[in-house]
């Protein structure tokens, strides 16, 4: 379990101020223009060795992506803050910008250094009102204080921090989408190659970082790359904010390390699953997008990347959602498949006519009104999605459905059993 | 130039191309909705997916460059059941109405449905259904067979410039409709129907008219305007059923205006098909053919051959300029004339009054000057091409003397005086200078800018800005004609000038009205107002009953472009020739023969007997006429005479891009774009 002091976000609940005055005092903005001083290299080399991994779902090496920023640029280069927290279940970012807008922009400085960036963008989802608010009077309180704008903490470096915000689409959450939508047009995602590292936003070259990769990254430089790598699991090191929702007797955003046991993280800091852990039914552990677990894997699975793709599902955005057995586990995958069919842009064959497809599937499987053979159908769809589309949007809509099959199928055939018999009984009445 | 390999066969590619282009080039057919050569690319069909080797997923091929030792595989079991899933993606929500789609035969769906689709569908849910959408009288849609290639978006805003279609909507609630349903108003807007790889957007004026098969197609010639478009004219029995535009990359690359493509039912109305001579009561009376010519001999017999006089019109074939040009002559005749508009320019030189560039010249172009022109209406294809050249960013500047209209680019308005012209001719105006760095710069002179009175004056004055400018050099001319009639650069070839002591337009009608001119013959000459002709005897050859035929004597019905083997010359001066779609109406016979068997009734005969030897006579007359399908270089020389250029405005002569000739007139199909389009600008204008 995650000591107090190895924590990064101490102000996660709110219990001190989220401004510049409370922000210095839990350390921020200390020795920020020493860091600057280390150089882009060395900064890159040094969160590349903490191990740090995207906090946004996919878990690709921050200090690799930055790596892959062009050295020299005749213009303008961008980061782009992606604070389109979306995900369903997911509530990490809201609690960092809420509570503590100064690590972010602390990061966004540090992290446009890294980079060489002349600006950083953070396009924050529309629905975070007071989030943004806030956000915006911590920028304005860092400009005013010189810690960023013109010669930033002293430091020589010049860097602009604007906030934007989104209108509420989930698709705008998808990095190149996002970029679209930030140049004022329709959101949809790009097709790659180009990488925005090539061609982002207003096609320069762009780094998208989710908000909480960027506001852990002042923390690391200050206590050092090795301390981050040693907390966790080798690849898998550091802390992370998992979400818990659901079934569980108090839901939290907490802070732990990564490689935490699910079933650890659950009753220690929820309150463990409604009406024990023995009531407990399945459990999405990283945003709706991943493939849930049955309680079987849940009994056992530690929470990082690695441990939970070898059980074929994933970390993700770490927002676990948690269903003890009252719930409906079919409805609830079919909810989800109506999100994505809902949040499609629509722009791609596979995604724009399969999620509708998977969704009406579901919906009659819910019922059980279906053909015991539909379920291989459905599979044979989310496989012709998966892997096909622009983005991955395709692959979200997909993995839910994968996960409910792979461990749920017998209850699915029940019902469709079930549906069948009390049809053919009806129909027996109806003919006597 | 990286090299890689695509299903085992090496190929080196120049950098830049895409995966889909590369098997192309290998002639390996890949399967593709969105994606189109002259578009674009969004890669949102995913109908190309090929594999590629230490790539985790397939690959869209449009959107997806070459590297130096890409290993591709188009033809896996993989990438088969990959495109197989999204054909079935396509098909789920696509209705079957293949049976009564007018895109079925000729429908990119449909034919790859066959390689890719399952033979029976697994959806068992309802389909989606789309409210159709206005878009004109042009183009009729069809929106729940949409594919959302957004190819037609695209073309709107790419080609057209006219950002008239958009995405409404996300996911399979995404639309495809007009801004306000206001309609496509774009001269290029029938493309639209040729881009749609389904059957969404399908042309409105032939809807449930034929299958593709029953058509009989022609590769022929467009004369709505001077581009000389290439194009496939489609009918059925005696019937023009609908154009469609052929490939050349150096005139009109794949594309048609909206004239050349939707004024063919004009060919159907007010058509002349038998002769007719005016009796004693001044009214007209059918007529047989003999007893037309007879008509006509007992007129010219006892008439002087300077009494004498022939005007070629718009839409005039060279073979029958050069044979009415040969029987005038022949019947002593000097007083020719194929500018019915009335400009004056100086003909003596071949550069003088071509596009010397060429229409794919405009390319390479860095500055334009139009003068006097609106290329959107008068030539739709060299204004796409201008606006081409834009959006490559190779042209720099486009500045314009007269209307200031939006062009679908940006433009800068030097203003409509007259003076101005001569300002740059002097190097006394700003614009001037950018003309000068420019590495080629390009001057494009309207028909309407030589319609003036001191047309000679403004052509010489052109002739000396593009010299000074250094728009003139070796190995690049710009300086430019852009006329706005088929027939006339051939005829200007032909030398349908006035001979020596012979009168021009402005004589013959003057002479017309004091009597000195007896015997007028129009040659497709519909422009003139009939009341100028005062009492001469007019005698009109064509094949709509316009202007011309109104006030004729005699009129003697010809054929329509679709009708006849004929030669053109567009306003780059390319010779290209069209070719018989189908048969003259009732009694109408081609041009040319009509020519030769009155030239016998007068006893002149032509001396020749079939259409080869008639071009035999036109080589011989101008060598150009042999060079067909490619441009002759005209050398440069000195032409036009100085004088002072009026001071009024330059405007351009169309007022109407729909109806500008005798077939487009008829053309219930350019009214009613007339009644949609140009009616509520002109009244908004007036609101103003």
């Amino acid at each position: 379990m995650l000591r107090d002091e190895d924590r990064i976000f101490t102000n996660l609940y709110g219990f001190e101020s989220p401004f510049l005055d409370g922000a210095k005092a839990r350390g921020d903005w200390s020795g920020t223009k020493e860091i600057l001083d280390l150089g882009r290299d060395k900064i890159i080399d040094l969160v590349k060795e903490s191990g740090l991994r995207g906090r946004g779902g996919a878990g690709f090496s921050t200090g690799m992506k930055w790596s892959f920023m062009p050295k020299t640029s005749n213009g303008p280069v961008y980061l782009v803050v992606n604070a389109d927290e979306g995900e369903p279940g997911t509530c990490k970012d809201r609690e960092i910008m809420r509570h503590d807008p100064h690590k972010l922009i602390e990061g966004c400085l540090i992290a446009g250094f890294a980079i060489g960036a002349t600006a950083t963008y953070i396009y924050i989802r529309g629905e975070f009102y007071y989030e943004a608010a806030n956000v915006q009077r911590a920028i304005d309180e860092a400009y005013a204080s010189g810690l960023i704008g013109k010669n930033a903490c002293g430091s020589g470096y010049d860097h602009d921090v604007y906030l934007h915000l989104g209108a509420g689409a989930y698709i705008c959450g998808e990095e190149t989408a996002l970029i679209e939508s930030l140049e004022g047009k329709k959101g949809q995602p790009r097709n790659k190659p180009p990488f925005p590292a090539m061609a982002g936003l207003y096609s320069r070259p762009t780094t998208v970082n989710n908000v909480e990769s960027i506001a852990v990254v002042p923390t690391i430089l200050r206590r050092g790359a090795s301390w981050f790598a040693n907390l966790g699991r080798p690849k898998n090191s550091g802390t992370k904010l998992f979400c818990v929702s659901g079934h569980v007797n108090q839901p939290a955003t907490v802070e732990e390390e990564m490689g935490i046991p699910l079933k650890e993280l659950i009753e220690k800091h929820c309150g463990g699953v409604r009406g024990g852990w023995d009531n407990l039914l399945a459990i999405i552990p990283g945003g709706s997008s991943v493939p849930l677990l049955p309680k079987e894997i849940c009994d056992t699975v530690l929470m990082d990347f690695d441990s939970l793709r070898d059980v074929r599902s994933g970390l993700g955005t770490a927002a676990v959602i948690v269903m003890d057995k009252s719930t409906d586990i079919v409805k609830a995958i079919a909810r989800l498949s109506k999100f994505y069919m809902h949040e499609s842009c629509g722009q791609c064959t596979p995604c724009r006519e399969g999620t509708g497809w998977m969704w009406r599937v579901m919906e009659r499987l819910v019922k059980g009104q279906a053909h015991v053979e539909e379920i291989d159908m459905l599979l044979d769809v989310t496989k012709q999605v998966e892997g096909h589309t622009i983005c991955a949007l395709g692959d979200a809509a997909a993995w839910p459905i994968q996960g409910l099959m792979r461990h749920f199928r017998p209850e699915v055939e029940r019902r469709i059993l079930e549906y069948r018999t009390r049809a053919d009984r009806g129909a027996r009445v109806a003919a006597e | 130039m990286p090299k890689l390999t695509i299903d085992g066969v090496e190929i080196e590619v120049a950098p830049g191309t895409s995966v889909l282009q590369a098997c192309e080039q290998l002639g390996i057919e890949v399967p593709r909705f969105c994606y189109h050569e002259r578009l674009s690319v969004p890669a949102n069909c995913r109908m190309c997916l090929v594999e590629v080797e230490r790539m985790p997923k397939p690959a869209a091929s449009c959107a997806l460059p070459v590297g130096e030792g890409m290993v591709v595989k188009t033809n896996t079991p993989n990438v088969h059941k990959a495109r197989k899933g999204v054909m079935e993606f396509l098909l789920i929500n696509h209705p079957l109405d293949c049976p009564i789609c007018d895109q079925g035969g000729e429908c990119d769906l449909q034919d790859q449905a066959v390689s890719y689709g399952y033979d029976r569908s697994r959806f068992e849910e309802n389909k989606r259904t789309v409210s159709d959408k206005y878009m004109g009288p042009l183009i009729k849609t069809f929106m729940t067979r949409c594919i959302q290639c957004t190819r037609c978006i695209r073309f709107v805003d790419e080609i057209a410039g006219v950002p008239a279609l958009g995405g409404l909507a996300r996911g399979e609630h995404l639309e495809i409709t007009p801004a306000l349903e206001a309609g496509v108003n774009s001269e290029m807007s029938g493309n639209l129907v040729d881009v749609c790889p389904v059957g969404a957007l399908t042309s409105k004026p032939y809807s449930f008219n034929a299958r593709p098969w029953e058509l009989r197609k022609t590769e022929s010639i467009d004369v709505m305007d001077a581009v000389g478009s290439n194009i496939r004219i489609d009918a059925r029995g005696g019937e023009v059923l609908r154009v469609l535009p052929r490939l050349n990359e150096d005139v009109n690359e794949e594309w048609i205006s909206d004239k050349t493509r939707y004024a063919i039912d004009g060919l159907k109305r007010q058509r002349l098909d038998r002769p007719y001579v005016r009796g004693a009561d001044g009214k007209l009376k059918p007529a047989t053919w003999a007893e037309a010519f007879a008509a006509i001999k007992a007129k010219v017999a006892g008439v002087a051959g300077s009494k004498i006089a022939g005007i070629a019109g718009d839409l005039v074939d060279v073979e029958s300029t050069v044979a009415l040009k040969d029987l005038l002559n022949a019947l002593g005749s000097q007083n020719l004339d194929c500018r019915q508009d009335g400009a004056s320019f100086d003909a003596s030189n071949r550069a003088g009054y071509i596009f010397n560039s060429g229409i794919a010249g405009i390319e390479n172009a860095d500055v334009v000057l139009l003068i006097g022109t609106n290329p959107r209406w008068e030539a739709p294809l060299v204004n796409s091409r201008i606006r081409k050249t834009y959006l490559t960013g190779k042209l720099k500047k486009v500045a314009v003397i007269g209307q200031n209209i939006d062009l679908t680019y940006p433009t800068e308005w030097l203003g409509n005086a007259g003076s101005i012209l001569t300002d740059l001719a002097n190097g006394t105006h700003a614009f001037a200078e950018t003309l000068r760095n420019a590495k080629n710069p390009l001057i494009i002179l309207g028909a309407g800018a030589l319609r003036r009175g001191d047309g000679l004056a403004v052509q010489a004055a052109a002739a000396k800005l593009a010299e000074t400018v250094g728009a003139v050099r070796e190995g690049w001319n710009g300086f430019n004609v852009l006329h706005l009639a088929a027939g006339r650069v051939g005829a200007l070839d032909a030398g349908f000038l006035p001979g020596a002591g012979g009168r021009d337009l402005g004589g013959i009608l003057s002479g017309a009205q004091k009597g000195e001119i007896e015997v007028v013959y129009l040659l497709g000459a519909d422009e003139i107002e009939g009341d100028r002709f005062g009492k001469a005897f007019v005698i009109y050859q064509g094949h709509h009953g316009d202007r011309g035929a109104h006030r004729a004597d005699v009129i003697l019905p010809g054929a329509a472009y679709t009708e006849k083997n004929a030669t053109y010359v567009n306003t780059e001066g390319r010779v290209q020739q069209a070719r018989l779609a189908t048969f003259p109406l009732g009694e109408a016979r081609e041009d040319w023969k009509i020519l030769r068997a009155l030239s016998a009734e007068l006893g002149h005969t032509l001396p020749y007997d079939t259409l080869a030897q008639l071009r035999q006579r036109m080589v011989a007359l101008n060598p150009v006429f042999g060079a067909l399908d490619r441009l002759v270089t005209a050398s440069w020389g000195p032409f036009g005479a100085e004088g002072a250029v009026a001071d009024a405005h330059f405007t351009s002569p169309v007022e109407n891009f729909y109806m500008t000739d005798p077939i487009s007139r008829a053309s219930q199909t350019m009214a009613d774009c007339t009644e949609a389009f140009l009616k509520p600008a002109l009244a908004a204008a007036a609101a103003e």
